[in-house]
């Protein structure tokens, strides 16, 4: 450097000025309006909804009288609680055991394990539902008719249309939750922590059982009340399944007092209960995994070996190939049979193969193709809108730009605690009457989808904020650049990985979205979760399993994306979910 | 005039007062370190120097005109400071050609001036052949190079340093030290250092003020402070020392000003046992016991003056180099 540049800096000429305000207060108000009306206004609604008379606007307690004046109204409230119960345990039995071994142990293929985790973690559960109508539908399903075939008795002993057969079905398609919780608490028990236990005179499994297993008991327990919540909140499987069985839970219920008439205030009240328990339930969970000295102890810092099984090995594999074949091989296996047949109860010959069912999904049935379009783009808008709204937020509060901002992170994880059905009826009572009058619109869809995802983004967003060191934005700033210039020239490219990971996040359970859609779609708005639905209502299970699979296929490369962007695991870390 | 003027700073978070009633006055070209344990304000300081944060009280002035008081601050991008990090922010997105250019470009100087200032920068610090790589494959060392030639090239009014070599491993820090201090001398840039490695403060700095939980204990050039500590703090976190309490009054007396003999000194002589020692290669380290005192003394002699344990030797004492402390 020459001594002949003065040292003048960009404003040397103007005189310092104090308390330079900018216009990041816009910003600030543009994103709190946001948030008030993706989740305060229709969570505001519902409550009011359900205490105004029908017809009359004012104020009643007439709609509970009418929610919960049957028995069978609460009947389908137990039905609710007994199937979140039953369907959680049942998932703990299927997900701790693979859990520990891919996390903790020697057991061969445990990559493998890990992809048949991510794959039903990818199913939908109206996929999987549909998938186990074909196996064990009542006579007509393959492991009835196998059963036949090899016992030669007159009828197979499994009907999938009863209340073990929802709870099977919901376990299935949930352990993950209960797999990622647990993988992640095993994850952070050093290996030394267990040396400690054998140095003293404990063999494997003493120390599994008395050391390892109650470090991840809070997370695994917190995994159970995550599928609880999941049970009780799902409309899919229970459409499916519970309705041809004749019984009834939460969902269905609140579905059939959405039916002809639309009760939405009724609708309102009995989505109360549901709320409620999902609130309690949810700080339950926080308070339990967010116990200090619990698995935080050590950090990612200790060293983790795997435990050397012996032959145990193979059985707990074993045990994982089981679990797949339930949730994946066997379902998909007959999903492609009947996508590609003919006719599905005709079986595997290759005179009943065709691409018919593709083409007609594809190209001649009038909607089809066209609401897996409506899916994709409003998941993306979804995601954009989400991404966005959740990267200011968490920018806002990780840099503490303005007082009390933490109640706006507070507003964007809130969602969580808001079922879809319960979201969705918020929004209808929101944002159908006039004058929005958003009811059947594309945008009533993506704003729905926005709020629902709204805390996935908002975890993502924030913990990729906060490993970004702050010096690094404050470097910028004394060299002279602006917040916007630290923003655009290093915080966007050094997030631009986790931000693309948080917007897959968002995006693909959007694309697969039903509680919320079902409530919310128009004649022009039809998603392809919805056309599933129908289709599984109308019988056409070749059509059905052809769009299952074409929606399968389009994950993928969604997948692949991810997992190059942001890691293998991306989708099966805790802050998927 | 002076360059930066601190007066009456104070930072208080409700009760408590991470800084209080600083005041300062740098010249310009002048280097001075805020030296002192951590949590004692002086990283505050700093970043209310540089606009990070507004002060609860008093101001501060750059060239007479106020820049921060708690009315409101200039914001960091216009007060023409930089300022090196203890994380050194380096931009993993940048080449480091780019990372040392970023302050020039956001002040929109020309493409030949761009390059000229990068360039000889680099060659200042040793890193014109690194100039296309990114960080991630420079080492520690390396990238502290990388902040320093960015926070110098843009020819700041004021240099800020955050604990800049806590990073760096013993050696390193040592080079380093040495390297701030030619760097200085050879652009004169006004410059206020954070550390609480007294020998690092000592090295770099004209000044050194030494703080303790949010105040200004001492003022001075590195020698006086060693030399005449005004108060049994500094006296102890500057260098190791004795305290002596003799009339009342406490005195600091640095153990290598205590002379050791095996017979008894013309004058001032103590005679006293040898409890403990160890050998430190560059010198001994003695703990004796006066006779008929309880408190020890710490005395440092030449590796070459050996006593064992148990024996009497004689301390030789010159009052003069006894400092009173508070």
């Amino acid at each position: 450097m020459t001594a002949a540049s003065p040292a003048l800096g960009p404003e040397a000429g103007r005189p310092a000025r104090l308390g330079g305000r900018d216009s990041s207060w816009l910003l600030w108000l543009a994103i709190i309006a946001t948030l008030l009306f993706l989740v305060v206004s229709p969570f505001v609604y519902l409550v009011m909804t359900s205490f105004t008379g029908e017809g009359t606007g004012g104020f009643t307690l007439d709609n509970y009288v009418a929610a919960y004046g049957r028995e069978r109204y609460v009947q389908a409230l137990i039905n609710s609680l007994e199937l979140g119960m039953g369907s959680a345990l049942l998932a703990g039995v299927l997900a701790v055991p693979l859990a520990w071994g891919v996390s903790r142990t020697n057991m061969p293929g445990r990559g493998f394990v890990r992809m048949l985790v991510l794959a039903t973690f990818i199913t939908p559960p109206y996929t999987g539902a549909v998938a186990w109508i074909l196996l064990a539908g009542p006579n007509a399903g393959w492991l009835n008719k196998f059963y036949v075939l090899v016992t030669g008795a007159d009828a197979g002993p499994f009907n999938i249309y009863s209340f073990p057969g929802l709870v099977t079905v919901v376990a299935l398609y949930s352990f993950p939750y209960i797999f990622i919780f647990t993988t992640a608490a095993l994850e952070l028990v050093s290996s030394e922590m267990e040396d400690a236990a054998n140095i003293l005179g404990a063999g494997t499994w003493k120390t599994m059982r008395r050391v390892t297993l109650p470090l991840a008991l809070p997370a695994i327990l917190g995994g159970l009340i995550i599928c609880f919540l999941e049970a009780i909140a799902l409309f899919a499987s229970p459409a499916m399944i519970a309705i041809p069985a004749r019984f009834n839970v939460v969902t269905t219920q609140l579905f059939q007092f959405f039916g002809n008439p639309v009760r939405v205030e009724v609708a309102a009240a009995y989505a109360m209960p549901l709320l409620g328990v999902t609130i309690l339930l949810v700080l339950v969970q926080r308070l339990m995994t967010r116990r200090k000295g619990f698995v935080s102890l050590t950090g990612k810092g200790g060293e983790r070996r795997p435990i050397a099984l012996g032959k145990w090995r193979w059985a707990l594999f074993g045990y994982a190939m089981v679990v797949g074949s339930l949730s994946v091989f066997l379902p998909y296996l007959f999903l492609m049979q009947a996508a590609f047949a003919k006719a599905w109860g005709r079986g595997f010959s290759f005179d009943n193969l065709s691409l018919r069912n593709f083409h007609f999904i594809l190209f001649e049935h009038a909607t089809a193709a066209l609401s897996v379009w409506h899916s994709f783009l409003f998941g993306g808008a979804a995601a954009t809108l989400g991404a966005v709204v959740t990267l200011g937020v968490a920018y806002i509060v990780t840099r503490r730009l303005v007082p009390y901002a933490e109640i706006l992170g507070f507003l964007c994880v809130a969602p969580f605690v808001i079922p879809g059905v319960v979201l969705a009826i918020g929004f209808y009572a929101a944002y159908a009457p006039p004058p929005l009058a958003l009811y059947g619109t594309s945008m009533i869809m993506i704003l729905a989808f926005t709020t629902r995802f709204l805390p996935i983004g908002y975890v993502n967003a924030s913990s990729a904020l906060r490993s970004l060191n702050p010096e690094m934005e404050e470097a910028v700033r004394v060299l002279g650049g602006s917040r916007i210039t630290a923003l655009r020239r290093v915080v966007a490219p050094l997030l631009k990985r986790s931000l693309l990971g948080a917007w897959l996040l968002m995006f693909i359970p959007a694309t697969r979205e039903l509680s919320t859609a079902i409530f919310l779609y128009g004649p022009n708005t039809k998603v392809v979760s919805v056309m599933i639905f129908d289709m599984s209502e109308e019988g056409n299970f070749e059509y059905l399993a052809a769009l299952a699979l074409i929606l399968q296929v389009l994950t993928l490369p969604l997948l692949y994306i991810g997992q190059r962007a942001i890691g293998r695991d991306f989708m099966l870390r805790r802050t998927a979910t | 005039m002076s360059k930066l003027v601190l007066k009456n700073i104070g930072k208080r978070y409700d009760a408590f007062a991470a800084v209080s009633d600083f005041s300062l006055e740098l010249q310009k070209g002048e280097f001075v370190s805020l030296l002192g344990p951590s949590g004692c304000g002086k990283t505050t300081t700093l970043r209310m120097i540089a606009g990070f944060m507004p002060p609860t009280s008093g101001t501060i002035e750059l060239d007479g005109q106020v820049i921060s008081s708690p009315a409101g601050v200039v914001p960091p991008e216009r007060r023409r400071m930089s300022m090196i990090f203890q994380s050194y922010a380096i931009w993993p997105n940048m080449t480091v050609g780019q990372n040392v250019g970023f302050g020039l470009e956001v002040r929109k100087v020309s493409r030949a001036e761009y390059d000229r200032r990068v360039d000889a920068i680099l060659d200042i610090v040793q890193l014109r052949s690194l100039k296309e790589r990114y960080p991630a494959e420079l080492s520690g060392g390396q990238q502290q190079r990388v902040a320093l030639a960015r926070a110098i090239v843009v020819e700041p009014e004021v240099l800020l340093l955050d604990e800049p070599l806590s990073n760096l491993d013993a050696n390193l820090r040592e080079e380093m030290r040495f390297e701030i201090r030619r760097l200085h001398d050879e652009f004169k840039i006004t410059t206020v250092y954070v550390t609480h490695d007294q020998s690092e403060a000592m090295v770099t700095s004209d000044r050194i003020v030494v703080m303790n939980k949010g105040r200004v204990e001492q003022v001075d050039a590195p020698h006086v402070l060693y030399g005449k500590p005004q108060s049994r703090f500094v006296a102890g976190f500057i260098g190791r020392t004795n305290f002596i309490e003799r009339d009342g009054a406490m005195f600091s007396l640095r153990p290598q000003s205590i002379g050791l003999s095996r017979d008894k000194p013309a004058a001032n002589g103590v005679e006293a046992e040898i409890i403990d020692r160890a050998y430190l290669g560059e010198h001994w380290d003695y703990q004796v016991k006066p006779l008929g005192e309880t408190k020890g003394l710490r005395v440092s002699t030449a590796p070459t003056i050996i006593f064992e344990l148990g024996q009497r030797v004689w301390l030789e004492i010159d009052p003069a180099t006894m400092v009173r402390v508070e």
